[in-house]
């Protein structure tokens, strides 16, 4: 269970980027891969918990959820995996191991609301 | 008037300052030409038995070294002192796995220079170890004959994030019905094309493969320094 820890990190990332950019947070936009190791519930449940009593209380963590693909050196081609307990690929049949994406766990974008206007 | 809320793209990875962390290690690790290896399990799978007979025997002709995770205890470096390697515990509290940072300060004081293997002892999870970095060259997943052949199935993440799998107790593999063919054949589904070995650290029995293994890594990394 490090889903909080993740979550923390997640709380403080956001954190930062509002300050930088005098901007107050609604929602955190999150890609996590099937590889990632953190299960998004678990994330969903801690965000709310990491994110009390700091600047990103209230918002809301938007995950995407993203699949493992996979490059397939038989159809030269990148392929999504059907299982991530079968690291073949689909179409041919062929063992892959090289990993296209699926490891993500990366936070992509802010939904936010300007604060302070900034000088012209 | 409540202004409209826009999207701003950021892109950054949420572990960012432990992959930091775990790039100067490595750093530090290939300046010194020392071979780190990080061990995952599960809880109970032998990590530690297998640790001890590692550093006991590889200490015979290598500079050897340990840092060993645990919740609470500090019972594992205490078995592993009998190798008579330096090692020292990193008690993690309540945390479930180690972090770069951990690893970092545990370190603090040795010298690297003086090391040709150091190995790290992860927390007994098969779940959370998977996203952390340590800076090793080779993590290395164990699984005991007691656990069963589809552990694999069941943890793909870490044993996908893995470089070679061992799986160990095979003195006990007729008692408890191992099939070896099963076991392998789930390890290839879910990482294809890693290398699995298959020992025991109570009887000795496919120490020498391993330890055989582990040389010829230290042996590529000197070389690939050296270029």
């Amino acid at each position: 269970m490090h889903e909080l820890s993740i979550a923390m990190s997640i709380v403080e990332l956001a954190e930062e980027e509002a300050e930088r950019r005098r901007v107050q947070i609604d929602a955190v936009h999150l890609k996590l891969g099937a590889l990632s190791g953190v299960v998004k519930d678990a994330l969903l449940s801690c965000y709310e918990m990491a994110s009390e009593n700091t600047p990103l209380q209230g918002s809301r963590l938007v995950v995407e959820e993203v699949p493992v693909v996979i490059f397939c050196a038989t159809c030269r081609g990148q392929r999504p995996l059907s299982s991530v307990q079968l690291f073949c690929c689909p179409e041919c049949g062929t063992p892959c191991a090289e990993i296209v994406q699926g490891r993500e766990l990366e936070v992509v974008a802010l939904e936010i609301q300007e604060c302070a206007p900034n000088p012209v | 008037m409540r202004p409209e809320p826009r999207l701003i793209e950021v892109r950054k990875n949420v572990l960012k300052q432990n992959d930091v962390v775990a790039r100067s290690l490595r750093d530090r690790f290939r300046a010194a030409g020392v071979f780190v290896v990080s061990l995952v399990s599960s809880p109970g799978s032998g990590k530690t038995a297998f640790l001890e007979k590692t550093l006991t025997l590889l200490r015979r002709n290598n500079r050897v070294a340990a840092l060993v995770g645990d919740l609470a205890t500090e019972n594992d470096a205490q078995r592993l002192a009998r190798s008579e390697a330096p090692v020292k515990q990193i008690t993690t509290g309540t945390l479930c796995h180690l972090e770069a940072a951990m690893v970092q300060s545990a370190l603090e004081g040795w010298d690297l220079n003086q090391l040709d293997f150091l190995f790290i002892e992860n927390v007994g999870n098969l779940v959370c170890p998977s996203s952390y970095d340590l800076g090793e060259d080779l993590r290395l997943v164990l699984i005991s004959v007691t656990e069963g052949e589809d552990k694999p199935l069941k943890y793909p993440t870490i044993f996908n994030s893995a470089d070679v799998a061992v799986v160990t107790k095979v003195d006990l593999a007729a008692a408890v019905e191992f099939s070896w063919k099963t076991a392998y054949d789930n390890i290839q589904a879910v990482r294809p094309g890693m290398p699995v070995l298959k020992l025991s650290a109570k009887t000795g029995e496919g120490m020498e493969d391993y330890l055989r293994f582990l040389a010829a890594r230290l042996i590529d990394l000197r070389q690939a320094a050296a270029v």
